[in-house]
């Protein structure tokens, strides 16, 4: 048992450095530094940059082009990519939708859908909330109806993360009503965004930016060849991308870095008026949610060395989810609490590129902090409510 | 970075992990608790002639030359047995001392009973007004001919009862707070001016106040340097702190996994109350407590392990967690027992004092939280 780093893994950590300082572009790095969102372009090109390196796919099995990389190696890439505020692969494609397919699609879908994904020339997004299922998802009600070599596709998928984005779209449909369980009956497929009759509704959620979406689906033909796997079994595979899922919103390595640059703030005097980290009651808050973090940190790393040795990541990942969500909402919070009276005008179009920057209220980004605290209520709701990831480990783990 | 366990301790978890399923049940703790020693003699015995005395010691002293992931894993079991065996007091308190300050004549005249089992020793580490701070050493030791005289008290000496010798800081120099110019002391336990007054603490433990006064100590019962004594008490109390929070880590697992059993037998209104979802997301909150705060607690050993320099500062993080999120993981197990969680007989209502006792021990959770803040500064 030992916290140091290999000689291999300090050097791995420098290349993964140096690639940073040189391959990650200076006007996205300015984006991200003055809160401006990134656009469809920004992400495909700084994750075709990913790809040229081979670092696209950290998790995949190498021979669909994963980096075959030690739990330690990826522990390393997602910290130096969080210290580099360098943000994440859109998950969609690459963490979702691709370990559906390669571990339960056939030879033709694997070479059809995987290339694409490592060299993000498509954009994937989910199909799974509908308005009438949120955390009861078996529930579902849109349909799919077998005419010859197509499925008949009707109903509406909602909380569709951009959407608007999209070129692809995996869905769980209801493909038989005649079942013993409600888990029965539900299949995954893939359909095209572009198939006449998909429409997307854009929804405004609470800080006031168009993120998530409703997918209706109007009597939408897909050719049967984009079932994954077999009619019906569709829960099951949902249910093992929902657990790949769950590890990766844990979001340990993102935190670390939001805290680290909260402290950094906090320690400047800002107005004029003393470092808010010298106020006692913030210096214990911000203390409490770190310690809660570096406990994370460890549950996160024993859980990927127990994958590592051949363990699929099982329902203690609800563990991360909760926990992993708690502590981004809590900081989401305290960011929001250091920015006093500038968490409060509403100015959203200083987030928006080609904003000109003299004209700014408040420094830096205070006035995005409060963005983020309301729109980050979604951490825990999203991906299976943080109250469903107590039931799953009451039943599953608790064995309740 | 590496999560799994050596051969040897392996053998260790199992050989003490086995020891407490086959031969350290409830009554026999409640048994061995309640003798006068407080514990029982012919099973710490069995502890040095397992070798678990001899853990942390170097092979040159006659140990086995472990570290602190040992002494943790140790401790870990020993919380799941509730054991009463003065493991902290004579191990890793007074044993450190000598083992970290002690010179060669020390070290041969004391640590070979104590790693044979044969004699005790006890670590005064507290002062009635000192609370937490151990750097608050009002004790005065003044320089007299041939060595010193020794004037005080001293609160919470645990294992007093029993000891040989005890290690006792007094202050050679500077003010009552301050660091330097503390000396600690070896001092024959049966030196005259050492008044005990000794107790049974909550937890089934016991511990005594001293009351020091002109208890002579020769040149030779210097344990390191003159004035210099602070960095060896903050080093064997952070270990100490470390083992109880190891100690808590395998109470608090216990606490959670005899509660889910006891929800799934408990039956009201005609089912199991674990079928209760109130119930049930508690008790998913307990295990999250418990997995988070076996996180730390390998961090914080394993921080320890390699000299890091903020080992204090993880060690006060841990001590915080268990003080807090371990703290209602043992609430939570008292509450969902109902009654019987409440009555002397079941062993429930023991862990949760133990553990309530390792919430004050060397620091409470408010206390280890500020000294984490002073430490990020």
């Amino acid at each position: 048992m030992n916290v140091n780093f290999s000689a291999d893994e300090i050097a791995f950590r420098d290349e993964v450095r140096t690639f940073l300082d040189e391959k990650y572009p200076q006007d996205l790095r300015d984006k991200q530094a003055q809160g401006i969102r990134w656009d469809r372009e920004d992400h495909l090109r700084w994750q075709k940059i990913l790809y040229e390196q081979g670092w696209a796919a950290v998790n995949w099995p190498v021979e669909y082009g994963g980096t075959g990389w030690t739990v330690i190696q990826k522990y390393i890439f997602a910290n130096e990519i969080a210290e580099a505020d360098a943000p994440d692969m859109i998950p969609f494609g690459v963490k979702m939708v691709a370990p559906v397919i390669y571990t339960y699609g056939n030879e033709e879908q694997k070479e059809r859908f995987l290339p694409d994904i490592l060299q993000s020339n498509v954009w994937w997004c989910q199909g799974y909330s509908e308005p009438g299922s949120g955390s009861d998802l078996a529930s579902l009600k849109t349909r799919a109806e077998r005419d010859g070599d197509h499925y008949v596709i009707n109903g509406t998928k909602t909380w569709t993360t951009l959407a608007q984005m999209a070129d692809w779209i995996f869905c769980l449909v209801r493909t038989s009503s005649d079942v013993a369980r409600r888990q029965e009956g539900i299949s995954f497929i893939l359909v095209d965004m572009r198939t006449p009759g998909v429409t997307v509704k854009p929804i405004i959620t609470i800080e006031g930016e168009h993120e998530v979406n409703e997918v209706h689906f109007d009597n939408v033909r897909v050719p049967v060849e984009n079932l994954i796997g077999e009619e019906g079994k569709g829960w099951t595979y949902g249910k093992v991308l929902l657990q790949h899922e769950r590890t990766s919103t844990a979001g340990v390595a993102r935190s670390k870095f939001r805290l680290n640059r909260l402290r950094r703030k906090c320690g400047e005097s800002l107005h004029g008026a003393a470092p808010l980290i010298e106020d006692r009651n913030f210096a214990r808050k911000l203390a409490a949610l770190e310690i809660d973090l570096k406990a994370l940190e460890y549950t996160d790393l024993r859980t990927l060395a127990a994958v590592a040795v051949g363990k699929a990541p099982g329902p203690e990942s609800s563990i991360l989810k909760v926990r992993g969500t708690e502590i981004q909402q809590g900081l989401d919070a305290l960011f929001m609490e250091a920015a006093g009276y500038y968490a409060l005008p509403y100015v959203p179009d200083q987030y928006v590129a080609g904003f000109v920057q003299d004209e700014r209220v408040g420094a830096g980004t205070e006035t995005r902090t409060s963005l983020t605290y309301f729109n980050n209520r979604k951490a825990s709701i999203y991906a299976g409510s943080n109250e469903i990831q107590r039931n799953i480990i009451s039943k599953h783990v608790l064995g309740l | 970075m590496d999560f799994s366990l050596s051969e040897e301790q392996s053998m260790l978890v199992d050989s003490v992990s086995r020891f407490i399923d086959n031969d350290y049940d409830f009554e026999t703790r409640q048994r061995n608790a309640a003798r006068d020693e407080g514990f029982d003699p012919a099973t710490w015995r069995q502890f040095a002639d397992l070798g678990w005395a001899a853990v942390p010691f170097a092979e040159d002293d006659g140990g086995l030359g472990g570290g602190p992931i040992e002494v943790a894993l140790l401790m870990q079991q020993f919380g799941r047995g509730l054991v009463v065996e003065p493991y902290l007091a004579n191990i890793v308190l007074a044993g450190g001392a000598l083992r970290q300050a002690g010179n060669a004549e020390q070290k041969s005249e004391w640590l070979g009973g104590l790693i044979d089992g044969s004699r005790h020793a006890a670590v005064a580490f507290a002062e009635p007004q000192s609370r937490f701070d151990i750097a608050d050493v009002a004790t005065s030791a003044a320089a007299v001919d041939g060595g010193f005289v020794i004037n005080g008290s001293k609160s919470m000496v645990l294992n007093a009862r029993n000891a040989d010798v005890f290690v006792i800081p007094a202050r050679t120099g500077g003010s009552r707070n301050d660091k330097s110019g503390i000396t600690l002391f070896l001092v024959p336990a049966d030196t005259a001016g050492i008044g005990i007054r000794d107790y049974a603490t909550v937890d089934g433990h016991q511990a005594a106040e001293l009351l020091l006064t002109d208890v002579q100590a020769t040149a030779t019962a210097v344990l390191g340097n003159i004035d210099g004594g602070f960095d060896t008490l903050r080093s064997i109390v952070d270990d100490a702190t470390l083992a109880v929070c190891a100690e808590a880590v395998g109470i608090m697992s216990t606490m959670h996994e005899k509660t889910v059993e006891y929800s799934k037998n408990r039956v009201q209104f005609g089912v199991p109350i674990g079928s209760f979802q109130a119930l049930q997301h508690r008790m998913a909150d307990n295990l999250i407590a418990c997995e988070q705060s076996y996180s730390l607690m390998l961090w914080a050993v394993m921080l320890k392990a390699a000299g890091a320099d903020d080992t204090s500062r993880a060690i006060s993080a841990l001590k915080y967690q268990i003080g807090t999120a371990g703290r209602r993981v043992a609430q939570e197990a008292v509450q969902i027992h109902g009654g019987m969680g409440i009555t002397w007989e079941l062993d429930i209502a023991h862990y949760f004092k133990r553990f309530s006792a390792i919430e004050t021990l060397f620091g409470n959770a408010d206390f280890h939280l500020d000294r984490y803040v002073a430490l990020s500064a």
